[in-house]
Formats: C-alpha cells, sequence, structure tokens
C-alpha cells in the first residue's frame, strides 16, 4: 500500500544524492592534498619552525594648540617581550645582571608570561631604559624568546589642561574583548582628546611576520613580506586651546577650587579650559600612571573631576541674563518697566533680601545692580499671564526658552564626560506638589537663578557667547582639525538659535556693559577694553557662597566669552569677576598690565582648611 | 507511553559508534586548540574545553531521554514543536542578545542558545510531517510548494537576524526534497547551472560570457534550424540566462556588503584582501597546509595556537586536525563524515514510514551542508559562512542540536517495523 505514494517512485534519486557526499569528499581530498602535500606555499621553510609577528606601534598623533604650537608629543621607550616557549638554554645570570634584577623574581616573571600563554608574546619587562636596550640589542642572540618592542610614551611641552587633553593607558580586558584591533599591552586613549580621538591619534599598526629559528635568529620575512602591513602613522589634532591663555587661567586658579572657561563666540571654539585644582598630566604616563592614578583618587581635592565640564552649580544672579532676556521676548517688560524695590521682595510668606541701590529699577539698572526684586517680579510676571491656561504650560513655555540657551542638556561635541545640568520640569513639581498644588510663588527662587536648576560653567560660558552674539551660539569644542589644522569638523559649525529675538540681546549687552563700567561689576573694569559681565554669588549651603562671573569682550566685536566659578569665595565681583578681567585683559592684549590686581589673585588661597 | 527499559535495542551501532567518535575528537581537538598550558585540566569548567564536556554530557542525557520516549511522540508533537520554535525565532528578534553582529542568542549568564539551532530540528519534523501525510499519486503545485513555505518561514526569521549562514542552511533541505520528488532533475541542473553561472560571472567579464552564451546559442540554433518550437525555446533561454547573468553582476556590485564580497573574491583571488579576509584564509590554509602529510602530532600545532587562525574552536576547528593529524588525520575526518552521510541515506532507504524517511533525509540534508560549507571555507574552496562542523566545533547549541536530530532518527529507525 505505502509503496503506491507517489515518493517512493524518486527511490532511485539516492544514487544521485550519495554521488554528492562522495564527489564533494573527494574534491575536498583533492584540495588537501594540495595544500598539505603539494603546494610548498602553506609550508614553513625547513629551517625555521616558528613564525613571529612582530607589531609596528605607529607614532600618536601630536597635538597642536590654537596657534600651532606643539602641547603633546610622543618619546620612544623599549619594552622587553618574551615568548615562554621558545626561551631556553638562556644565561640567567647575566640576563638579571644585564637587567639589574634578582634571579627569583626573572623566575616569578616567567611563570607569569607562562600562565598568560606560552606561545604569545607578553611582557617581560615595561619600558627599559636606553642604556638597557643598547647592551640588550647586542646581546639578544644569547636569549632566545625574548626581543624588544618598541613603542612611544607621551610627553607635553607645558603641565597643562590635563583635564581637555586626558590620558593614554592600556587597554583593558573589556575592551579587548570587544575590539579585536586591541591585544593586551596595547595603549589606548582613556579620557579626553586622547579618548574622543583615539581612532585618528592611535594611527593603524602594522605587522611584520618574520621567520626566526631555534637559536631566535630572525632568518627574513615570511613570504617576502607579502603579508606585512605597514603601520600608518597617526594623524594629528590641532585643537582650539590657546596655550598662554591656558596657562595663565591655571595660574589664576591656583589655590582656588573651580573653573575657568573661555570660547571664542564666533566659532565656539573653547579658547582654555581650566579645572582647579588639577594635576600634571605627565603623572598618568607609563609604568608610574597606576599608582599616581590611584593617589590621586585619593586626593580630597578632587583633582581628577573635571570641574568645568561636570561641576553642577545654581546659577545665581547670572541666571538674571536668562529670565530677563525671556521676559523681554514674552512682553511682559519692555525698556519703559520699572519696578520698584526697597531693599527686598516681599510676596507673603517669603522675603528676597536685595541690596541697597537706586529705586526704581528698569531693565537695565536692574542687571548693572543684579536686583532681586526686579527679577522675581519678571519671573512671577512670565508664569502669571492670563492667556496661559493652567501653571504647566506656564513654566513650559518659560523652560523652551531656558532650553534653547543650552541648559539642561550636554552639547555632545568632542567634550568628554559632560554633565547635562538641571532644568527642573513641571512633572517634578507636579509630583512634588500635586498638579494643582504649585505655583509661580513656589518656585520664585528661580527667577534668581537659585533653586532647582544646575549649570555647568561650560553652559554659563555658552551663556555669555550666546549674548556676545545677539542670540546665536555655535557648539563648544576643543579641536579645530584633525590632520590639519583648519580642516573643520562641520558638526560644530552649525549656529544654534535661542527663541529670544536678537534685539533683546542688544537690550542685554548693553545691561551687561554696564554692570563692569558702572554695576556690580566696576572693580574689574579693564583699562582700554570695553568689557561686558554679570556678577553671581550662589548661595551654597554647605559653606561659603561661590563667586561666579560670566563676560564677553570687547562689546561691539565680542572676540571671547567666558565664565568664571571660584568655590568658597564669597561674592562674583570680589574673586571671579577679576580673574575673569585678566584673562580677558591676557587674551585681547597679550600682556597684563595690572600688576597689583594680578599679584593679589595669585596670593588668595581659599584652599587651607577653613577653621 | 511506556517507558523502555532496553532502550539501545534495534539502534543502529554504526550511526551511534560515529556520533561518539566524532563528539570525542571535537572535544580532545578543542583542547588542543585552545589550551595554553599542559597543566590546564580538560576538565576545567572556566575554559571552552571544560564547558565542551559538559555539553557533551547533556547531549549525552538529551540522546538518552530521546530513546527512551514513545517513537510516536515525534510524528504528533512535530506541529507543535515547529510552531513553539517559530515563537521563539521572532522573541529571539525582541528579546535576543547580540553576539557577532547577530541577534541569534537568548542569554543565561555565561551560557547562550541559539534557538536557531534548534528551529532545524522542528523545521525537519515538520517537513516529515508534511510530506507523510500527502498521499496522492501525483504532485500538484499547492502541494509542491507547501513544504517550501514550512522551510522558507523560519529561515527568512534566521535571516532577519542577520545570520546568513544559518539561513542558507535551511536552503539545505531542498536535497531532500529532490529526492522526495518535489524538487525534478531539470530544476536540479538549473540550480547547478545558476550556481556555475554565478561562479563564472565574478571571475570572468559579464559581456564575455553573454557573448559566449550567444554563440554556443547560435551554433545550436544551426543544428535544429528545422525545428519551430525548440528553436523559439532555445532564444528564450538565452534571453533568461542573459538576464540572469547580468541581474548576478548587478546584485554582486550594488547589493552585497563589502565584507561578504571580500570573502568571495579572495577565494577567486587570495591577493584580493591579503590584509583582512584573505589574511585569515591564508592563515588558516598556513594551519592546515603545515600539517603537511603527518601532521605536527597531537597539541604541536602551533599556527593554531598562536592565534592566527580566528574562532580556531569553532567554526575553524578543521585546522587543528589539519595541523596536528596532517592530511593523514583530515582523511579520517572526512570518511568519518561521509560514512555517516552514506550510513543515513542507508537508513533512511530502508523505512516503511514516509515520516521517517523524510526526516532521515532532512538529517542527512543539514548534515552535508554544515560539513561542506565548514571544510570548503577552511580550505578556500567556499567563501567564509560561520556555520558550526557538526560534532567537532565547540558551542552546546549546535551540539545539542545535531544530537537531537540523530538520536530521534535513530529512534524512529529502531521502530521501522511498527512504525507506518
Amino acid at each position: 500500500m505505502h509503496l503506491n505514494r507517489p515518493s517512493d517512485f524518486h527511490s532511485s534519486r539516492k544514487v544521485v544524492i550519495i554521488g554528492f557526499f562522495l564527489i564533494t569528499g573527494l574534491i575536498f581530498l583533492v584540495q588537501l592534498f594540495h595544500i598539505q602535500v603539494v603546494d610548498p606555499a602553506y609550508k614553513l621553510s625547513a629551517s625555521s619552525n616558528v613564525l613571529r609577528h612582530l607589531t609596528d606601534y605607529p607614532a600618536r598623533g601630536l597635538i597642536y594648540d590654537r596657534n600651532g604650537e606643539l602641547l603633546v608629543y610622543n618619546e620612544a621607550r623599549y619594552d622587553l617581550m618574551v615568548i615562554p616557549q621558545q626561551v631556553r638554554d638562556i644565561d640567567t645570570t647575566a640576563f638579571c645582571d644585564l637587567l639589574n634584577i634578582d634571579p627569583a623574581v626573572f623566575e616569578s616573571r616567567l611563570l607569569q608570561a607562562r600562565r598568560h600563554s606560552p606561545f604569545r608574546a607578553s611582557v617581560f619587562e615595561r619600558q627599559i631604559s636606553k642604556n638597557t636596550f643598547a647592551a640588550f640589542q647586542e646581546k639578544l642572540f644569547r636569549f632566545p624568546g625574548f626581543f624588544v618592542q618598541p613603542r612611544t610614551l607621551r610627553e607635553y611641552t607645558y603641565p597643562i589642561a590635563a583635564h581637555t587633553f586626558g590620558y593614554v593607558g592600556e587597554a583593558g580586558p573589556s575592551v579587548i574583548s570587544n575590539d579585536p584591533y586591541y591585544r593586551p599591552g596595547d595603549y589606548i586613549g582613556i579620557s579626553g582628546i586622547e579618548k574622543a580621538y583615539e581612532e585618528e591619534l592611535r594611527g593603524k599598526k602594522g605587522v611584520r611576520i618574520r621567520m626566526v629559528d631555534a637559536l631566535n635568529r630572525d632568518i627574513g620575512p615570511y613570504q617576502q613580506g607579502r603579508f606585512d602591513t605597514i603601520a600608518t602613522a597617526g594623524k594629528d589634532i590641532y585643537t582650539t586651546l590657546d596655550a598662554e591663555l591656558q596657562i595663565y587661567g591655571e595660574t589664576l586658579m591656583q589655590n582656588k577650587r573651580g573653573s575657568i572657561v573661555a570660547i571664542e563666540p564666533s566659532t565656539g571654539e573653547i579658547l582654555a579650559l581650566v579645572s582647579s585644582p588639577s594635576y600634571e598630566p605627565g603623572l598618568l604616563v607609563g609604568r608610574v600612571r597606576t599608582r599616581n592614578y590611584r593617589m590621586l583618587q585619593n586626593d580630597t581635592l578632587k583633582p581628577l573631576f573635571n570641574r568645568a565640564l561636570m561641576a553642577q552649580y545654581p546659577p545665581g544672579s547670572v541666571f538674571k541674563v536668562v529670565n530677563t532676556l525671556v521676559a523681554l521676548q514674552e512682553g511682559v517688560v519692555d525698556l519703559s518697566t520699572r519696578y520698584s524695590c526697597s531693599g527686598a521682595y516681599y510676596a507673603g510668606p517669603i522675603t528676597i533680601r536685595c541690596r541697597d541701590h537706586p529705586n526704581p529699577v528698569d531693565v537695565f539698572s536692574s542687571i548693572k545692580h543684579s536686583c532681586n526684586s526686579f527679577s522675581s517680579v519678571a519671573f512671577r510676571n512670565i508664569l502669571d499671564r492670563p492667556h496661559f491656561e493652567n501653571m504647566q504650560e506656564a513654566f513650559n513655555t518659560w523652560r523652551r526658552h531656558v532650553g534653547s540657551f543650552g541648559f539642561g542638556s550636554i552639547f555632545g561635541s568632542d567634550l568628554p564626560y559632560e554633565l547635562s545640568g538641571l532644568v527642573a520640569t513641571s512633572d517634578y513639581y507636579d509630583r512634588l506638589y500635586g498638579t494643582r498644588g504649585w505655583r509661580s510663588l513656589t518656585i520664585i527662587s528661580l527667577g534668581i537663578g537659585q533653586g532647582e536648576i544646575g549649570t555647568t560653567p561650560i553652559q554659563l560660558a555658552n551663556l555669555s557667547a550666546t549674548v556676545a552674539n545677539r542670540g546665536i551660539y555655535y557648539t563648544p569644542h576643543v579641536v579645530k582639525g584633525i590632520g590639519d589644522p583648519d580642516s573643520s569638523i562641520d558638526l560644530n559649525r552649525l549656529p544654534n538659535v535661542t527663541t529670544i529675538d536678537a534685539e533683546h540681546f542688544n537690550v542685554m549687552a548693553e545691561a551687561m556693559h554696564r554692570v563692569v563700567s558702572d554695576g556690580t561689576g566696576r572693580f574689574s573694569l579693564i583699562p582700554g577694553i570695553e568689557m561686558a559681565g554679570k556678577t553671581g554669588t550662589v548661595q551654597n549651603p554647605h559653606g561659603e557662597n561661590h563667586s561666579v562671573f560670566i563676560a564677553f569682550a570687547p562689546v561691539d566685536n565680542p572676540q571671547i566669552a567666558i565664565s568664571v566659578v571660584v568655590e568658597n569665595a564669597g561674592y562674583g565681583s570680589t574673586w571671579a569677576a577679576p580673574i575673569a578681567s585678566l584673562m580677558i585683559e591676557k587674551y585681547l592684549n597679550r600682556e597684563v598690565n595690572r600688576t597689583w590686581f594680578e599679584q593679589r589673585i595669585l596670593d588668595a588661597n581659599f584652599l587651607t582648611p577653613q577653621p | 507511553m511506556k517507558p523502555q527499559l532496553n532502550i539501545f535495542k534495534n539502534i543502529d551501532k554504526t550511526v551511534l559508534f560515529l556520533f561518539l567518535a566524532l563528539v570525542l575528537m571535537g572535544w580532545f581537538n578543542i583542547y588542543a586548540a585552545e589550551v595554553t598550558d599542559d597543566r590546564h585540566s580538560i576538565f576545567d569548567l572556566n575554559q571552552n574545553y571544560g564547558k565542551q564536556f559538559v555539553f557533551i554530557l547533556t547531549s549525552l542525557v538529551i540522546a538518552t531521554t530521546i530513546l527512551m520516549l514513545d517513537a510516536k511522540v515525534f510524528p504528533t508533537f512535530s506541529w507543535i514543536l515547529y510552531g513553539f520554535f517559530l515563537v521563539m525565532l521572532v522573541g529571539v528578534l525582541f528579546f535576543g542578545t547580540e553576539i557577532n553582529a547577530t541577534k541569534a542568542w537568548f542569554r543565561f549568564g555565561s551560557f547562550a542558545i541559539q534557538p536557531s539551532e534548534f528551529a532545524k530540528y522542528a523545521t525537519a519534523l515538520a517537513l516529515a510531517s508534511y510530506i507523510s501525510q500527502v498521499k496522492s499519486r501525483t504532485i500538484d503545485f499547492p502541494t509542491r510548494i507547501k513544504p517550501f513555505i514550512i522551510l522558507g518561514v523560519p529561515a527568512f526569521l534566521v535571516f532577519l537576524q542577520k545570520d546568513m549562514g544559518t539561513t542558507l542552511v535551511f536552503a539545505s533541505l531542498s536535497l531532500m526534497l529532490f529526492r522526495e520528488g518535489y524538487i525534478g532533475f531539470r530544476l536540479l541542473i538549473t540550480g547547478f547551472l545558476a550556481i556555475a553561472l554565478f561562479v563564472l560571472t565574478l571571475i570572468i567579464n559579464e559581456f564575455i560570457i553573454i557573448g559566449a552564451m550567444a554563440a554556443i546559442t547560435f551554433f545550436t540554433a544551426f543544428i535544429i534550424r528545422k525545428k519551430k518550437t525548440e528553436l523559439v525555446q532555445l532564444v528564450a533561454l538565452f534571453v533568461l540566462l542573459s538576464g540572469y547573468v547580468y541581474s548576478v553582476d548587478y546584485a554582486y556590485e550594488n547589493l552585497l556588503e563589502p565584507h561578504q564580497k571580500l570573502r568571495i573574491e579572495v577565494l577567486i583571488d587570495e591577493n584580493a584582501d591579503l590584509r583582512g579576509a584573505g589574511y585569515n584564509l591564508h592563515q588558516s590554509k598556513i594551519a592546515i597546509g603545515s600539517g603537511g602529510f603527518w601532521g605536527k602530532g597531537y597539541m604541536q600545532g602551533t599556527q593554531t595556537k598562536f592565534n592566527f587562525v580566528p574562532e580556531q574552536a569553532t567554526d575553524f576547528i578543521f585546522c587543528t586536525v589539519g595541523e596536528e593529524w596532517g592530511f593523514l588525520g583530515s582523511i579520517v575526518v572526512i570518511a568519518l563524515f561521509l560514512w555517516l552521510l552514506i550510513r543515513l541515506v542507508i537508513l533512511a532507504e530502508r523505512q516503511r514510514s514516509v515520516f521517517t524517511r523524510v526526516f532521515g533525509y532532512c538529517v542527512a540534508s543539514l548534515m552535508f551542508f554544515h560539513f561542506t560549507v565548514n571544510i570548503g571555507m577552511t580550505i578556500g574552496l567556499v567563501p567564509v559562512i560561520g556555520i558550526p562542523l557538526p560534532f567537532l566545533s565547540y558551542g552546546g547549541s549546535s551540539l545539542w542540536g545535531f544530537t537531537l536530530m540523530i538520536f530521534t532518527f535513530l529512534k524512529l529507525d529502531s521502530k521501522r517495523l511498527e512504525m507506518l
């Protein structure tokens, strides 16, 4: 019965199928016979029994400043490598004398390398000196299994910009298992520019395959170097930093906790990025790196922490610039608006103290004197306009304006490890107070830049650049060119436009100009330079207030925009503003004439433990 | 279901022996390929060879379990299993873990399971189930097309995982369809012609091929000039083939990813990509070639150990065989595989049950494809497609998948007198 099924008619096809099997097997055998027995191309030459893959490490790309000054370069070092399997009959005593190590150390290192792999090269001694290298090179034939691998290490022209450059270290196990490019012992950029531009800087490793005989003698390239790859040198990186300004900034910030960020407004190029306290970049190079890193990590002053990008503070009075711009844009204030201030702002149970200044105040004088009352009233008027259906809608309108300045998000260019800062959402307040439980008075502290708001120093510098540009900003970045100085990176070339019209920025630029000419910042006036600025004194629940200042200059043709934060130093006008003015003077005049003024900053010390 | 005590009764001892021989050879070769220090135990569970030992033990448990089951559960549950693994294949697209750019794995701690390995088994069962219930003498079009749908759906799902190798594995089931008459000689020859033209197109300029075909067409047309219908067919065939050659060339130039193109190009000319795909292929060939006639001896291989050969324990395990056991060892492995394949065909042919026969052919087809592509790629005859060598390659899913297939077939075969 079953024999009648249609497919059984094809039973003879099994012969065809078995034929396929046999033909495939036969083809395999012919090919195997060819490569295993006949063709000599796949044999290693009779006199050699080992191929050694030598890696050529290309020189890592150099790093320059904006004026073409060399900042980071390389120096050759040599690693002594061992392939344990090939170590035999060596004069241990002579070897140990050469390296100046104990025979016991020799044994334990060899054992360690063997544990890693008897067949693969391990580092026996890292970065041997030039003398040892020379001595070794002569006697290498006496030590089969050992060879010298050239490498390069980073050197720095000046001990500056450690956070921005970042550092290079050995690739860790997770990197090695995820990226086949890296082998144990290879170097990789771990932070800063070294990390962000790792692929450009590192170039491409080359491999030379050499045949080596049993006596550790190199007997020539394998197959005339047909499989060798030539190392490609890394590309040089041209940063936007101004080395002189960076050095000056770091000098001014000595013995202080805080940061300086200076930006060229017309491009978004970062001229100086200072985070203090910092460390010497040379500390994190080579054999001493791990030990020094641990030391820096345990330092209570947190020198590894990049304050310029990662410290988040409420902006304080500096934020009045933003709030006043929003008020102008939303039409709640104009140039004829005047509010009275009697030394404080009173609203129900809340009192916000202000300082003694002429009364009443308009847009210009409120910025000039940093009037809390004006800012509070303006902020409430933004939120309390009747056409908003509810508080959430009002708040979100305000928040959208604030977000257009870059607050609450990272710039995401080539800056490593930025933090986004914080601008609370209406959802946050809903959760905290209930949907109908909050109003403008509840969040009044935002009007003077306190409360649920956190900004980073680079965001504040960008705010200054935005006013300098009258309403647009270019994403701040630290690299100008890769390979050649002006191969600009397109991403950073597009202007970001704020939600505020340019005419209001003209008002704000003038108001900030008056801050320096005869307002809270007049102490920092630079003779011959028209500077605009805004002071800020950030309330700090943990100690002395933070001193903050943003500025740009010259007012009509801004070349530099800057933010300065000095932690626990008090008023913005006493410390941050003078530092900003010195930086601007240095950048625009290339020299500083106000020596007593400079000396006062250099002498200041906010790091010694306070009583 | 009544558990059977003498589970080895009527089990084909040849297949059992071949299975054990290949699995053990695999384990020893994984050890030889991966061990970096002769003091490491082959049972070290932190190493791949130690894990493989666990996989072998579990596969023996699977084998025993299968042999204890009632043979009737396989036809009964075939569709349920098929459905289950289709769901798993969809699930892995959403909840799977990506390993080597292929989203085909469910991860449990340090172990990962690849549902597509088991989907092959379930598809074989489903095909056997479908074909065994076809009762009519002639195969009409709807009947003929359904098996292609049954294997096409899982193949497409695997394709979505970006696992090219396993997708092609499903195509190998057409060998079984050929045996069952669902694919005729004409289709088979057309298939071969298509592959041959494909390869030729890559080697030679497509216009030369079309020119050569035109010449042949013209010559043939001259011979059969009196037969009108044949002439029309001939010209139609020529147009069809020319279009095919042209579109292959287009597809190759425009649709394949650069790395896929390179894998094909290095087969034709090793120098095409000496630093990348060609380098790997060359290293693989050196490892095998350096083994010579006698081999370097067990654990004496230098090329595989240096990590010059990629994936030396999984897809390139045959390199260790070639290097350490030489031409002789390679012959043995190939002979064992051919013996197993032919034995599977012989067993399949002696069945009265169509279900068992079809299933047997499925197992043989799948294994044949893995064998051909895997060894073929290590010796430079087939582009590098990442699929494992059955039983020898490191990996649990592959071993379990093939264990399931082999022992299900052995169980069905042992009951061949009772199954209809």
